[in-house]
């Protein structure tokens, strides 16, 4: 069944234990689609990631990649889907032991028979299309943060995957990788005809490249759409997080008693 | 307040039960996914050099001085029954049966048994292993089972290596300095030393302790928490639970090997 | 550290181990110097055999010929059923005598072969007639106190 939706996701609920992270969700990304997954930290954002790759199973609800049910696989069947998946960590999770070269070499390595030759030609290519080509010889300990993140992209790109993650790919970069990592994501997809799944919480990066944006608070999708529709939203959630205000619906004190109880101005008065 | 220091107690008893099931079912997974530390010999050679070639020096420097200490202090007590020209025998069975295979245990547990978990607690912390199993690569084939048999086939190695310096140890005190007869420390010593009985069962001990000594290496960099404190605990646990692990056992092994020599 | 090189110290730690464990095998220890292909069996019955072990040796004229293969007890006869193993290479008298004696006064024990007169030579599997048992210490301390209380008694 030749679907547009790459990944679909129905009613899915989560949780670590007693404590429940996604309480019910629905979410779809198309074929070619640019998708971001924004919210607060801690509301479930990398946990999506995470059912998705079939690291974890949903309590509730299917995952689908590509027609198939994820939570259903044998392990042949999930190595086979993950061989089709690339995902992009947040710090990189490049393996320190070994060269740039030689971890995007990594998956040409291990899941196909080609030659060295051809390797070395398929890994320059990758890390051209990122720009690291003449980084190929360094060690993941010499590379500046962005420049890590570009060779796990890079990295994640190897075999042609028919869709990427990336786990806040934005976090602790300066303006300039900042643009560039962006401006890769929405090339690459375009490029590759990818799928990109962004979990983010940087709006304005974001919201540049992005066709379609979902807002995920307290385990829910409280607000959809594309991005210049969330751009204008009155909803008071979505307002306070891309216009970055101090307080709304996301409180700026943690719970505490009242104030002037804590002091115990009240008490000095007896 | 008695009663609950003994809920703590037996709360803290169930969780080292149950991780010492969780550990155990780690042990089998790392023998079940062992095909490819086989296949590609290579990646074993790689972690043999990590475990074994740099445990090399720490283990023949020990060794060396812990047979020239058995040597002195074993022609002081020999001189008073008049049987210095025993101390060939003395030193090689101490060595070969109990010394070579628990010291060189214990040094191995503390440099590369320390240094594995750190490495793999360090791996889990930087979302490596999870980028490795996300692209289809089983992080327990690819990087466990590697260290794992890494560590097995060294140990041995490393105890055959540390006994054989102690015994050129206690031959250097004994013979070029003290006096004792070069001919007896050798002669005497080869027919005390059996091959099965001694230094065979001085192997299997080695190899055990090795077994013993990598997967608590392993699990607990496994199992660690992906915090600075947490691997810096869990290396500690490793270096204490070796250690603790390689004597109690010891004893078991003895028990078993020497107990009937008639 | 490039893959050649790596390969080149692991190759020399474990040839380095393996000298090691040969090292301990010949030079401290003793491999079985005789092995069953080229050895044949007697057995000798001692109505003592002190504190004769497994694997003891078996000398003649202070030579190691063999070592001591088994120790049964005979629940017929009462007595201590020893087999020995010896090289092919030496034969001996069918009227060989066994003994088991010490090394050095408190040493370890072995069996002393002292051989006879025949012509004919021991074939495998056949016994030793002629038996001396272990001196055991405490008969020997008896019998000295015993004798003393003679000559005591007869003065």
């Amino acid at each position: 069944m030749q679907t547009d939706n790459l990944v679909e996701i129905r009613d899915v609920a989560f949780g670590y234990g007693a404590r429940p992270v996604l309480k019910g969700v629905d979410l779809v990304a198309r074929r070619g689609q640019v998708v971001a997954i924004m919210g607060s930290s801690g509301c479930g954002k990398t946990t999506l990631l995470r059912l998705i790759g079939g690291q974890i199973r949903p309590d509730r609800g299917t995952v689908r990649v590509a027609g198939q049910t994820v939570g259903e696989l044998d392990q042949a069947g999930l190595y086979r889907l993950r061989r089709k998946m690339g995902m992009l960590f947040q710090f990189g999770a490049l393996f320190t032991d070994i060269s740039v070269f030689d971890n995007v070499a990594f998956q040409l390595r291990e899941h196909t028979d080609l030659p060295e030759d051809a390797i070395r030609d398929l890994v320059l290519m990758k890390l051209n299309a990122v720009g690291l080509r003449g980084a190929a010889r360094l060690m993941p300990a010499e590379l500046s943060g962005g420049m890590a993140r570009r060779v796990a992209l890079a990295r994640a790109i190897a075999l042609d995957p028919m869709l990427v993650m990336y786990d806040e790919p934005f976090a602790g970069l300066d303006p300039i990788s900042l643009g560039v990592t962006g401006n890769l994501i929405r090339r690459l997809t375009d490029t590759l005809g990818l799928t990109s799944l962004v979990v983010t919480h940087d709006v304005q990066e974001s919201l540049k490249i992005v066709d379609y944006v979902y807002f995920v608070s307290e385990g829910v999708i409280v607000a959809e759409g594309t991005a210049a529709e969330i751009r204008a939203s009155t909803l008071p959630y979505v307002h306070q997080f891309v216009h970055g205000e101090a307080d709304g619906p996301v409180p700026f004190h943690y719970p505490a008693p009242a104030y002037a109880d804590d002091l115990r101005l009240g008490a000095r008065h007896a | 307040m008695l009663r609950r220091a003994i809920e703590n107690l037996g709360n803290r008893t169930v969780q080292g039960v149950w991780r010492m099931g969780f550990a155990a079912r780690f042990f089998f997974a790392v023998l079940l996914h062992s095909g490819t530390a086989f296949r590609r010999f290579g990646l074993t050679i790689r972690e043999m050099y990590f475990t074994g070639v740099l445990s090399l020096i720490i283990v023949l420097v020990s060794g060396l001085f812990v047979g020239m200490v058995l040597g002195l202090q074993g022609y002081e007590t020999l001189q008073t029954y008049g049987s210095e020209e025993a101390l060939g025998v003395l030193v090689a069975l101490s060595l070969v049966r109990e010394l070579g295979p628990v010291v060189a245990a214990l040094l191995f547990a503390s440099r590369a048994g320390s240094a594995i978990t750190a490495e793999i607690g360090l791996m889990k912390a930087t979302e490596q292993l999870s980028a490795m199993e996300m692209m289809a690569v089983d992080p327990i084939a690819r990087v466990v089972a590697p260290r794992f048999w890494a560590g097995v086939i060294s140990m041995p190695l490393l105890a055959a290596m540390f006994s054989a310096m102690g015994v050129l140890g206690g031959y250097l005190v004994g013979v070029q300095l003290i006096g004792v007869d070069e001919g007896s420390f050798w002669s005497q010593m080869q027919s005390a030393v059996d091959f099965e009985q001694d230094i065979l069962n001085g192997v299997i001990k080695s190899v055990v302790f090795g077994v013993v000594i990598s997967t608590i290496a392993l699990f607990e960099g496994y199992d660690a928490p992906p915090t600075a404190e947490g691997v810096s605990g869990a290396t500690t646990r490793t270096v204490v639970t070796s250690s603790l692990a390689v004597l109690a056992l010891d004893f078991v092994l003895t028990a078993f090997m020497f107990r009937g020599l008639n | 550290m490039n893959r050649t090189t790596l390969d080149l110290w692991v190759g020399l730690f474990v040839v380095a181990g393996i000298a090691a464990l040969l090292f301990l095998a010949l030079k401290v220890g003793s491999m079985n110097t005789v092995n069953t292909s080229d050895s044949y069996e007697v057995v000798a019955r001692f109505e003592n055999i002190g504190g004769l072990k497994v694997r003891a040796p078996v000398k003649s004229a202070g030579v190691v010929v063999g070592r001591v293969a088994a120790i049964r007890f005979d629940n017929e006869r009462y007595e201590a059923a020893i087999t020995l193993r010896l090289d092919k290479r030496y034969a001996f008298p069918k009227d060989t005598s066994a003994a088991i004696l010490t090394s050095g006064l408190l040493g370890e024990q072995y069996v002393g072969l002292a051989p006879g007169g025949d012509s004919v030579k021991l074939k495998d599997q056949d016994q030793i007639r002629l038996t001396q048992d272990a001196v055991v210490l405490e008969n020997l301390i008896g019998q000295f106190l015993y004798g003393k209380a003679q000559e005591g008694a007869s003065q």
